[in-house]
């Protein structure tokens, strides 16, 4: 069957594999040991090619929660249990996950795998920093438990591993007390990068700081935007609110996002926020994942899907790399409706995580062949700042340019060929970047 | 409310128990598999269920099919709702050649299901009240060349329940026919999906609603009523040549 991730791009003929237990998922590893490689699967929101492979193993049908203790606030739940699911039955106690990102339609195995953040990384660090300990199962079927204190190195190899280090069967996860869930919100409107930059400074003691960066404005106005911050309301109920959102049928023609639409539309959002007075009371649902509320929003940049290109850039270089970067995206007028600047806190020990001090930036493009140069250029800017991208949205890093960012990668491999020495688990993205070997020249 | 399903692992069941788990319901399960029960139960507990307990059976063990609805009664006090979920989906050219495997499958589909529907009705005419909901299929209101033997099974069970319905009339026993279209499921992870599949949630509401409400016949999602409508009317001169 043909299947893709988020941003639609690539698509690949995959046999897509969904075992109905954790039982007969360990069995068909032990079946099919001399079969090509796989990689695991969790909701399919990952943009690129992380979940994609000849063989794709599924975790969708791992969808049960296994105990859950009020007072610690301690989860247990098996991988392909989704965050939606998850608020489900934590919200009425009172608790909500440490960290989210900006969907909730993202299962907890693939939540690990890509050791995704949100908009509190500066203060709460990322989703494995809040995961107790995970179960694997291996290459050879074996099931190993791991924790920062237990198998401690093969825990910071799959937290963010990108699922190479074995398929994440059940995770155990502290949650947060919140006193609602709600969002005092409040969004302030800045002239250029430098003050969008000196914003997300100042504010750094909310809870939630983000910038939504106008991409395709030019000039003296480049980098402006709007900074959005929050803290959970103490004085708002604790309610589960779910409200009835559109969806987007059928893709809809790739033509009607332009330069012209886009300008159209970041010149609204831009003029929407900028006013004097802003603050508000968001629920969780349009607070964190505004974008749930359109289902199969991916459908609207047409059939052939668009590329997100996330980057972090260090503290001291970030400011020049952020404008390098905007300026020749505004140059190319290929702009997206949403670029989204955030300030991270610092890094923790997975090897390869993507957060670490510094600005990260996330665009996103729709697929044109003509697109591709453009990203390279953008590569060699982040690469010379010193910066890295993030693996979750890739979909066309070259090895090198991986390599270059992420430094631990030797480490990761060597953790990698310790647990998985004939290479079983492998996407096809692992394989461009250098971190798994391609099928074909698989030694046999 | 106390609600007994059987054939609890399939992935129907599993999505009506989330259903009945997320309201405070008491729950009690039953299915093959010691395992998946238990990792059910402790989901459910999660969800929100009152209390949930378990028992494993062998479907096809008649005879244990009455002690079964006993423990069940022990633990629910008495049975609200009993959902009948199991069932499995043969493999048509084996058991077209061989009638030992359509027996089988005859047996799992069908008899089965009227054994245990046979206790229930018996348990709720005591109790004086109750519901029993049964899933059938779509593939029961005619006989197609890729799953008839499947299909005379659930014709089978639906017609008992037709019958039965106005049987337990007097004694405030309802009686819901289920029939599901096509399911995305393990049950189906081999078929390659269509847009005519539906997710096991889709299917779970609209059965959680039905029973609800009483109904009798219930399509889930409700489009199959129109679409089985369409296929029932193809005079068999046409149909016969079908080989969908």
């Amino acid at each position: 069957m043909q299947l893709e991730g988020w941003g639609r791009y690539p698509r690949v003929d995959a046999e897509l594999i969904e075992p109905a237990t954790a039982q007969a998922l360990i069995k068909l590893l032990d079946e099919s040991k001399e079969q090509s490689t796989l990689i695991a699967r969790g909701a399919g929101r990952s943009y690129g090619d992380s979940s994609l492979n000849a063989q794709v193993l599924s975790s969708r049908f791992l969808d049960s929660f296994s105990s859950f203790h009020e007072e610690s606030a301690k989860i247990r739940c098996h991988s392909g249990v989704t965050i939606d699911e998850l608020l489900k039955v934590s919200i009425p106690k009172g608790l909500f996950p440490a960290v989210v990102p900006g969907t909730k339609q993202v299962s907890i195995g693939g939540a690990i795998a890509a050791d995704i953040h949100g908009k509190n990384h500066h203060r709460d660090g990322s989703f494995c920093d809040h995961v107790e300990s995970l179960t694997l199962a291996l290459a050879d079927g074996e099931i190993k438990t791991c924790s920062a204190k237990k198998n401690k190195e093969l825990f910071h190899a799959s937290c963010g591993g990108m699922g190479l280090t074995g398929v994440i069967l059940d995770a155990t996860l502290v949650l947060e007390k919140v006193p609602s869930v709600f969002i005092r919100s409040q969004a302030i409107a800045t002239h250029n990068l430098a003050h969008t930059i000196e914003q997300l400074e100042t504010l750094n003691d909310n809870k939630f700081v983000v910038a939504w960066i106008d991409c395709l404005a030019r000039g003296e106005a480049l980098g402006r935007g709007i900074v959005h911050t929050g803290e959970y309301a103490e004085d708002a109920p604790m309610e589960y609110v779910r409200r009835w959102g559109p969806s987007v049928p059928f893709s809809t023609p790739s033509l009607m996002l332009n330069r012209y639409s886009m300008s159209w539309f970041n010149n609204l959002y831009y003029w929407l926020y900028n006013r004097p007075s802003n603050v508000d009371l968001d629920s969780y649902d349009s607070f964190f994942f505004p974008l749930d509320s359109i289902k199969h929003w991916n459908r609207l940049y047409g059939r052939k899907g668009f590329l997100q290109y996330q980057f972090l850039l260090p503290e001291d270089s970030a400011q020049q790399g952020m404008q390098a970067v905007l300026e020749r995206v505004a140059d190319a007028g290929k702009g997206s409706f949403l670029a989204v600047l955030k300030k991270f806190g610092a890094a923790n020990e997975n090897l390869l995580s993507f957060p670490g001090p510094g600005l990260t930036l996330t665009l996103d493009f729709k697929y044109e062949s003509s697109l591709f140069p453009l990203l390279e250029e953008l590569d060699e800017v982040v690469i010379d700042h010193g910066g890295r991208h993030y693996l979750a949205k890739d979909a066309r890093l070259s090895a090198e340019t991986f390599k270059a960012g992420y430094p631990n990668w030797p480490r990761f491999k060597a953790v990698k060929d310790k647990v998985d020495p004939q290479q079983r688990f492998s996407s096809l993205q692992s394989q461009r970047i250098g971190l798994t070997s391609a099928a074909e020249d698989k030694p046999a | 409310m106390n609600v007994l399903v059987i054939g609890a692992t399939s992935a129907i069941a599993k999505a009506v128990s989330r259903l009945y788990a997320g309201r405070g319901e008491r729950l009690f399960l039953i299915a093959r598999d010691k395992q998946r029960l238990k990792e059910m139960a402790e989901d459910l507990t999660v969800r929100g269920a009152d209390s949930v307990s378990t028992s494993t059976l062998d479907l096809l063990q008649h005879d244990q099919h009455s002690k079964a609805i006993e423990t069940a009664v022990s633990f629910l006090g008495s049975i609200d709702v009993a959902l009948v979920c199991h069932g499995v989906l043969p493999d048509q050219e084996r058991s077209e050649e061989d009638f030992a495997a359509a027996a089988e499958a005859l047996d799992v589909n069908g008899l089965s299901v009227i054994s245990l529907v046979t206790e229930l009705a018996t348990t709720m005419k005591q109790q004086g009240n109750g519901k029993i909901a049964v899933i059938t299929s779509v593939a029961g209101d005619r006989g197609r060349q890729p799953n008839f033997v499947y299909g005379a099974a659930k014709a089978m069970v639906s017609t008992y329940l037709q019958g039965l319905r106005g049987k337990l009339l007097s004694h405030g026993v309802e009686v819901i026919d289920i029939r599901p279209g096509l399911v995305d499921s393990p049950m189906t992870a081999h078929l390659d999906k269509s847009v005519l599949f539906s997710s096991p949630e889709t299917v779970a509401s609209k059965i959680v609603k039905s029973i609800d409400r009483n109904r009798h016949t219930v399509y889930a999602p409700g489009y199959w009523r129109f679409i089985m409508l369409i296929v029932g009317s193809i005079p068999e001169v046409i149909f016969k040549r079908l080989k969908f």
